[in-house]
């Protein structure tokens, strides 16, 4: 009775899972990696100075507890879209919720001022020169979020993994902390509409997946980056209608949303990509499929039409703003992204199937 | 009362559930001897003690250091077996367990099932030499090296002292009469066969012996069992599961189902906080109505999809969490698909017959220039899959595998050729699910059927011809794991039926005792004497064949009427 009994295979090199086997191909140099070093160091500087554009509202840091789950995010005028927000990862087990409020005005502030598991800062300062509030967030995690187990999503994401109905956060992270795993991909998956964008009603406190049942089912491109070694996914929806014909600049969709966090670490691009490179190998290869999630993002809900166009005056957004001044005009003209191939969510179990998530043998 | 199965627990966390479990093997009536770690801290031990006191079935024994793979799991499993041995006289089995085991059976089940079997042994025992669990690892150098450093602290130590040991042929002698067992830890001995373990006069020997043996609790009872018992089955009642790291499979509330349907005994390790399978099978349960044997084997290849979901994953996915590295990949592709190259030129409605004789969805040129031609010149496949040339040549190999993984379970098959996009090439040729099958030069039927310019036409073949000519050396690499039919034009068109009923044999997919019409073949009449003046214009068109200037082919090649059988 193969399996039974015996711990398997001990010293296998190859079941060893180490980490060199993806970067051996790949390992940079000296220089480089002391360059990646150098990089890091200053996005921690970077994060550490940004600190003062914080003001603290409502601190309750205090109730952290070691084990504790958080959630970083940094948000603007998402009162259509917190309530299920919270609800959501609350239910996954997120413990306390680090949030950095960049100018909102529709009453997202006084929302969360109400909420006994939410600290909050805010800022006027500018988003993009904050690294579109990387440096904010990064700074909230190198003082909150040493040796949690952290969260870097934003209000229009919605984490999603294998089991997530029956098992919470704490048990995933128990699980890969057994596997010595540091840090759980996950694919920004977007969910649309049927019919023109912005011509549907949504009630914040239903379920998003309701009012943007569709998203594109494929095909999603792949391909590794140095010389961070992460890997870059493109493609669904937005690649399909938007960025057609010019797919180089088509939004990047895999994130590492979670983190077993050390303050040494930092986010390099979104948290599409961190240092130490090793944080971009939650993939370890060189075959086989490692546990991954889907982010549900659902920025194609009703006011998407207008936010967009206060994004589009703000330019707050995207390193170079005027290559994408066609990308908003796509979604103010609120063109109908439902085709005939789209797939409707139907749970994680279907996504796993598509291919889209992985359990990584997680049973 | 008391039974005639006692039960050791070895802990050292979560106590409270081992005193849960504890209190229900007593409520049965079977006494359990508790070994607490030593590197448990005293008030712990002693609040854990003071907190069983009031059962009388409860006996903790002196504590020993437990570290992973080393001596004191054996050395605390000795002290409390002797315990067991000498303060419960009536018990018959004893059964080893850890406080992450849980009991899924009534308990009664287990006496009654042992009492049944009163002179068996049940413990996994097989020597190194017959066991496939550690390829590759430690599994008879665990008995004759020497591990003086921790596999888990120190590895780089402890792989380094390995090697100079292999390197200087040290051996350690295995005490005269023992031959080297190994199985799961967790085992139900008689007292018979544990007190002659226990009693043996030579067990100073074996003792300092196993001591520095690697993981002695995986080999010091099942190899000394081997020396007493009269009767070993060699398995565990202990339903234990193992991840693709090799490490113990920890249960949780949802996989009470599972852990139900495998009717063993008793499983671990069990999640402390797994409070609903606790809850379950530690309430009173009613007894099996007939006795069930364990049967792991039920659940067993549930567990072995999820190792091989890990370790080997979905064949042709590529996603944020499977990027098989180049080489790495067990197929490239998720289903086998066909490409012909050349057919189409040949033959009058070369797809629409394919598609009917097949039943496969058949693309045109799905790397044309302008756009993928999909089946049915649709512009949006399965996987919402976009025809865009831009998105295609931004990553070809991408699109391609997408394809396939998105119509996985039917067969897709298209055309390719050298005037489209070459880029998927090495892909096509590595791609063991690719059938690939080229005629080569029928790319020069279409110009000669043309009405352009002779010296446009030339200028084309040259072109073609080269990329053609590439191409068939990518086929022809060492690398290619495909299956590439290649045939000359000239070859070709002597038996093209053949030829084409050879493929679509190998397919696979026609259903057989169906009459299917020949697909007609273009009129050729002529084209030798085409080549030749390409000859002439001094641009050597050689992919073709031998094409005979005076047109012997014409009249071959007339168009085909009879149906055809096609299996």
């Amino acid at each position: 009775m193969l399996g039974v009994g015996i711990r398997m295979a001990i010293t296998r090199s190859d079941l060893a899972m180490g980490k060199a086997s993806t970067t051996d191909g790949n390992a940079p140099g000296w220089v480089r990696r002391y360059r990646l070093r150098l990089k890091r160091k200053r996005l921690l500087w970077r994060s550490f100075r940004s600190r003062h554009a914080l003001t603290p509202v409502s601190d309750k840091t205090r109730l952290i507890a070691p084990t504790d789950i958080l959630a970083f995010t940094t948000l603007r005028n998402e009162i259509e879209r917190l309530p299920w927000f919270l609800r959501h990862y609350r239910r996954l087990g997120v413990d306390h919720f680090l949030m950095v409020d960049n100018g909102s005005d529709d009453g997202s502030v006084t929302y969360l001022l109400n909420q006994p598991d939410v600290s909050l800062w805010q800022t006027q300062a500018s988003y993009r020169q904050a690294r579109f509030g990387l440096d904010w967030l990064t700074w909230l995690q190198m003082r909150y979020g040493h040796g949690h187990w952290t969260l870097m999503v934003d209000a229009d994401e919605l984490l999603i993994y294998a089991h997530h109905d029956s098992r919470t956060l704490h048990d995933l992270t128990r699980w890969l902390d057994g596997n010595g795993q540091l840090a759980f991909d996950a694919l920004m998956l977007d969910l649309y509409p049927k019919g023109p964008l912005g011509s549907q009603t949504h009630d914040p406190d239903t379920d998003p997946t309701e009012t943007l049942p569709w998203f594109d089912p494929g095909p999603y491109r792949v391909r590794r980056q140095q010389p961070l070694g992460n890997l870059w996914v493109q493609g669904g929806v937005r690649d399909r209608v938007f960025f057609a014909d010019r797919p180089e600049r088509a939004p990047t969709l895999n994130k590492i949303p979670l983190v077993r966090w050390n303050r040494r670490f930092a986010y390099v691009n979104s948290c599409h990509s961190a240092l130490p490179r090793h944080l971009n190998h939650a993939y370890d290869g060189p075959g086989g499929e490692a546990p991954s999630g889907v982010l549900l993002h659902t920025k194609f809900l009703p006011q998407v039409v207008a936010k967009s166009q206060e994004e589009k005056r703000r330019r707050q957004h995207f390193h170079d703003p005027d290559q994408f001044g066609p990308y908003y005009d796509g979604i103010i003209a609120g063109p109908d992204l439902w085709t005939a191939r789209s797939e409707r969510f139907a749970g994680w179990a279907h996504l796993q199937t598509l291919g889209l998530m992985s359990s990584g043998g997680w049973r | 009362m008391s039974s005639s199965l006692g039960i050791i627990m070895l802990v050292h966390t979560a106590l409270d559930r081992a005193e849960q479990v504890a209190r229900h093997w007593t409520a049965a009536g079977c006494p359990v001897v508790i070994h607490v770690d030593r590197k448990v801290a005293r008030q712990v031990h002693d609040d854990f003690v003071s907190a069983c006191a009031d059962d009388p079935l409860i006996v903790f024994c002196d504590r020993h250091v437990c570290h992973w793979g080393g001596w004191g799991i054996v050395a605390a499993t000795q002290t409390a077996a002797e315990q067991m041995l000498d303060r419960f006289p009536d018990v018959r089995h004893v059964f080893l367990s850890s406080g992450a085991c849980l009991p899924l059976r009534p308990v009664q089940d287990l006496i009654d099932y042992l009492a049944d079997r009163p002179r068996v042994d049940f413990i996994e025992s097989a020597t190194t030499a017959d066991v496939s669990w550690t390829v590759g690892g430690l599994d008879a150098e665990r008995f004759t090296l020497r591990f003086p450093f921790s596999w888990r602290k120190h590895r780089k130590l402890f792989d380094r002292f390995v090697k100079l040991q292999r390197a200087v042929g040290y051996r350690r002698r295995i005490p005269d009469g023992l031959v080297p067992h190994m199985g799961s830890q967790w085992w139900c001995l008689t007292r018979q066969t544990l007190s002659a373990i226990l009693q043996d006069p030579k067990r100073p020997i074996y003792d300092r012996y196993f001591r520095h043996v690697w993981i002695p609790d995986e080999s010091y009872f099942q190899t000394l069992a081997r020396l007493y018992s009269t009767q070993i089955e060699s398995r565990s009642l202990t339903l234990s599961k193992f991840d693709y790291q090799g490490r113990p499979h920890i249960f949780d509330d949802d996989h009470l189902q599972l852990l139900r349907r495998s009717d063993c005994f008793v499983a671990r390790k069990i999640w402390p906080q797994a409070d609903r399978l606790y809850r379950t099978f530690l309430s009173d349960q009613p007894g099996a109505l007939k006795p069930a044997e364990p049967n792991p084997g039920k659940i067993d290849r549930v567990f072995s999809r999820a190792v091989e979901r890990r370790t080997r994953g979905r064949d042709g996915l590529y996603m944020q969490s499977r990027f098989p590295r180049h080489g790495s990949e067990n197929g490239l592709t998720a289903f086998p698909y066909s490409v012909f190259q050349g057919f189409s030129e040949l033959f009058i409605d070369f797809e629409d017959w394919l598609a009917n004789t097949t039943g496969a969805r058949v693309h045109g040129h799905l790397f044309a220039p302008e756009r993928a031609e999909f089946a049915g010149r649709e512009t949006l496949v399965n996987g919402a899959l976009s025809d865009s040339a831009t998105l295609r040549d931004y990553n070809p190999t991408a699109f391609l595998s997408n394809l396939i993984w998105n119509t996985r379970g039917e067969r897709q098959c298209f055309q390719f050729g050298p005037a489209d996009t070459q880029k998927i090439n090495w892909f096509l040729a590595r791609d063991k699910n690719a059938q690939v099958s080229v005629v080569t030069g029928a790319w020069a039927v279409p110009l000669f059927r043309s009405n352009q310019n002779f010296a446009e036409i030339r200028a084309q073949a040259a072109r073609l011809q080269k990329i053609e000519s590439e191409q068939l050396e990518v086929l022809d690499s060492v690398w290619t794991k495909a299956r590439v039919r290649i045939w000359s034009m000239a070859e070709f068109v002597e038996s093209p039926i053949e030829h084409l009923q050879t493929v679509i044999d190998e397919m696979g997919v026609s259903q057989p005792g169906h009459l299917i019409e020949a697909p007609r073949m273009v009129d050729l009449s002529g084209f030798g004497k085409f080549l030749q003046n390409l000859k002439n214009q001094g641009m050597h068109p050689f992919l073709m064949g031998d094409f005979p200037v005076d047109d012997v082919f014409g009249g071959q090649t007339r168009p085909y009427h009879k149906p055809y059988l096609v299996q």
